[in-house]
């Protein structure tokens, strides 16, 4: 079975004013399923061009993107759409939430743009919520929930349509430590027990120890891939993070 | 349909966000759709009552009078001359395949008695057919018949004004009347018409027979015993009507003698055609009125669009996630068109009840006639959709090919 992701010399080139910005200078990587990538690098890195690559939500310039088997760099943007829709789930650093829908509708929110009906929608959505530990929440409004609930809830609605993977762009950048904590220990659990492909973005070596493999960039270029062995721990967990990151920088 | 009554939803969500917001642009269309109806009812009112006016004159009527005569090189006006004849409307019955009936008339005016009561109204004598081609009916006892004018009978058909004034309240029927001092008895009373075009009372007359009328009451004209005044005519249908005047027209210049230098000596005219006039007139108005008022309707329609852009302007990051979660080109369109309807029907509702009372209150205020048909309504309510639609159409549009990135990354 071939790779979930397999991207070959991706670029990017973004016409900013009169200057062209190469944002991707030839990317290429190969991500199993079932794994739990973090990858770091500081800003304008190229890795938050990556991520819209890899969610779909962007093109490259050059360069192939085999997702699950198909090539969708050709793709238009209704196909996009509904890759995005099927395949992946997103989660924000800033969550996202529709302040006017309340946790179950904006759970259930990916189910609208669904090809076929889903009557089971409710359902669906309330044991995506449950799946995050907020099945009593489902009424309340995202300005009723603290932060980490709120991330919770989109970690819930990035589920809803069972994605082959989950692209989190820094999703704890705007939680305190024990909320971190708590949202980094539910993608761990979903990437164990579910066998989820995580990709998350950060620039923290606590949130990138959760993960199974780091993948440090710098102007445009991975400059370091390396799994991290996990320890027993957790003073041995902070080492490895620190190893990639040391390639990084 | 799942998609559609989301939309919906989501559409009226918003619009209850910004309460104040929605209801000031609302407030376009609906005073867009108020005037249109408003005006239209007017319009329409206006149309119907000349048509009952039509219909109170009866159906396909052609009238022939006399020429004008001049005398000592004084011309006189037309209807002076004494040569239509009873023999001339039995003719033209007879001979013109497209006249259904003619009917001569004599007219005049006397003072009525009965009892202590008197009343000066119109006389007419008239023959049976007169109550066909005018589409009077009899409500309380029965026309005269043609033995009546035959035998020249005492016999009277009363209008409903020298009835009221007459009798007050009592049964007139069976009742003797006198007319220039000759008692005439009453066999019927018409039902009434109400006043006509010109606004003049059609219930006040009195029917005699025609040859009681010319003997006993008007008086036989020297020239001619059987001159009359007017000769009515109903055409077979309102398509025959020119040919019925083309064929009458033929027909009386060769009873007349008239050469064909010489000028007609009578005048053939079709009220249809004043009526037509009429009607063309008031609803070229109406269509007027309902231009102007729809330039109201299209301000309404920019108010739309320029709440839809700020609408898509202020929700880029929601339009953002929402192409992130899988929401196609078409979605995003649905979902702000939707919107975009949802205010100008909604206005569209509220114009056509503002519209609707306004009529109300013109009809009763300046005594209009006015009628809201549910043609207006439905076209109010398809041209509030389609306003809605068309300057709905651009803000969704350009929501719809947002780009995702930068929409998400929108603050």
């Amino acid at each position: 079975m071939s790779s979930l992701i397999d991207v070959r010399s991706l670029t990017k080139t973004y016409l900013l004013g009169d200057v062209h910005v190469n944002a991707l200078q030839g990317v290429s990587v190969t991500i199993e399923r079932g794994t739990f990538v973090a990858i770091m690098g500081q800003s304008g890195s190229g890795k938050s061009t990556f991520m819209n690559l890899l969610g779909c939500l962007d093109r490259p310039t050059s360069g192939q993107y085999l997702l699950d088997g198909i090539p969708v760099e050709n793709l238009d943007r209704d196909q996009l759409a509904e890759i995005r829709n099927q395949k992946i789930g997103f989660i924000f650093q800033n969550f996202n939430l529709l302040p006017r829908m309340n946790a179950l509708e904006n759970v259930e929110l990916p189910l609208l743009y669904n090809i076929s009906d889903t009557p089971d929608g409710d359902e669906r959505g309330q044991r995506a919520l449950a799946a995050v530990g907020l099945a009593d929440r489902e009424r309340n409004f995202p300005t009723q929930l603290s932060g980490g609930q709120q991330q919770r809830v989109a970690i819930a609605r990035a589920l809803i349509n069972t994605p082959e993977i989950l692209l989190a762009d820094e999703p704890t950048g705007a939680l305190d430590s024990h909320n971190s904590a708590e949202i980094m220990s539910i993608f761990q659990q979903l990437n164990h027990s579910q066998g989820i492909t995580i990709v998350l973005v950060t620039h923290s070596d606590e949130v990138a120890a959760y993960a199974d493999r780091i993948i440090g960039f710098r102007d445009g270029r991975i400059v370091g891939d390396a799994p991290v062995v996990h320890p027993q721990k957790v003073g041995e967990a902070r080492a490895a993070p620190r190893a990639a990151l040391e390639m990084v920088q | 349909m799942k998609q559609l009554t989301s939309s919906i939803k989501i559409a009226f969500r918003a619009l209850k966000m910004n309460k104040l917001r929605s209801a000031l642009t609302m407030l376009g269309i609906v005073i867009g759709v108020a005037s249109v109806i408003a005006t239209v009812a007017i319009g329409s009112g206006a149309t119907q009552r000349i048509q009952q006016q039509i219909a109170s004159i009866g159906s396909n009527i052609i009238i022939v009078v006399p020429g004008s005569t001049s005398s000592s090189g004084v011309r006189l006006g037309s209807g002076n001359a004494v040569t239509l004849s009873e023999a001339d409307a039995r003719e033209l019955a007879a001979q013109c395949p497209d006249v259904a009936i003619a009917a001569p008339l004599v007219r005049g005016g006397a003072q009525v008695v009965y009892g202590n009561n008197n009343w000066a109204t119109s006389v007419y004598g008239v023959t049976p057919d007169y109550l066909t081609i005018r589409d009077f009916s009899v409500v309380d006892g029965a026309e005269f018949t043609q033995q009546d004018v035959d035998a020249a009978n005492k016999v009277a058909v009363l209008g409903a004004t020298p009835v009221a004034n007459l009798f007050g309240g009592a049964d007139p029927i069976g009742q003797t009347i006198r007319i220039k001092n000759v008692p005439f008895t009453v066999v019927g009373v018409l039902s009434p018409k109400g006043q006509s075009a010109q606004g003049q009372d059609q219930d006040d007359v009195i029917l005699l027979p025609i040859s009681t009328a010319k003997r006993k009451v008007l008086g036989v004209k020297q020239a001619n015993a059987d001159a009359v005044d007017t000769i009515m005519m109903q055409a077979q249908s309102g398509a025959q009507m020119p040919a019925a005047q083309d064929e009458a027209q033929a027909l009386l210049r060769q009873r007349h003698h008239l050469q064909a230098a010489d000028a007609d000596d009578f005048s053939v005219r079709n009220m249809q055609e004043i009526f037509a006039a009429q009607e063309a007139s008031s609803s070229i108005m109406a269509m007027m009125l309902a231009a102007v008022a729809s330039v109201s309707l299209v301000v309404g329609g920019i108010g739309i669009m320029n709440i839809m852009l700020i609408s898509v302007r202020e929700r880029t990051r929601e339009i953002g996630l929402r192409q992130a979660l899988g929401a196609k080109t078409h979605d995003i369109l649905t979902q702000f068109l939707v919107e975009a309807v949802a205010l100008s029907v909604a206005g569209g509702v509220v114009g056509i009840i503002l519209g609707i009372s306004a009529s109300a209150i013109i009809s009763r205020l300046a005594g209009w006639a006015t009628s809201v048909g549910p043609g207006a309504v439905l076209l109010a309510v398809f041209f509030s959709a389609v306003v809605g639609i068309s300057f709905g159409y651009y803000p969704a549009r350009k929501a719809a090919y947002l780009d995702p990135i930068e929409a998400l990354r929108y603050e």
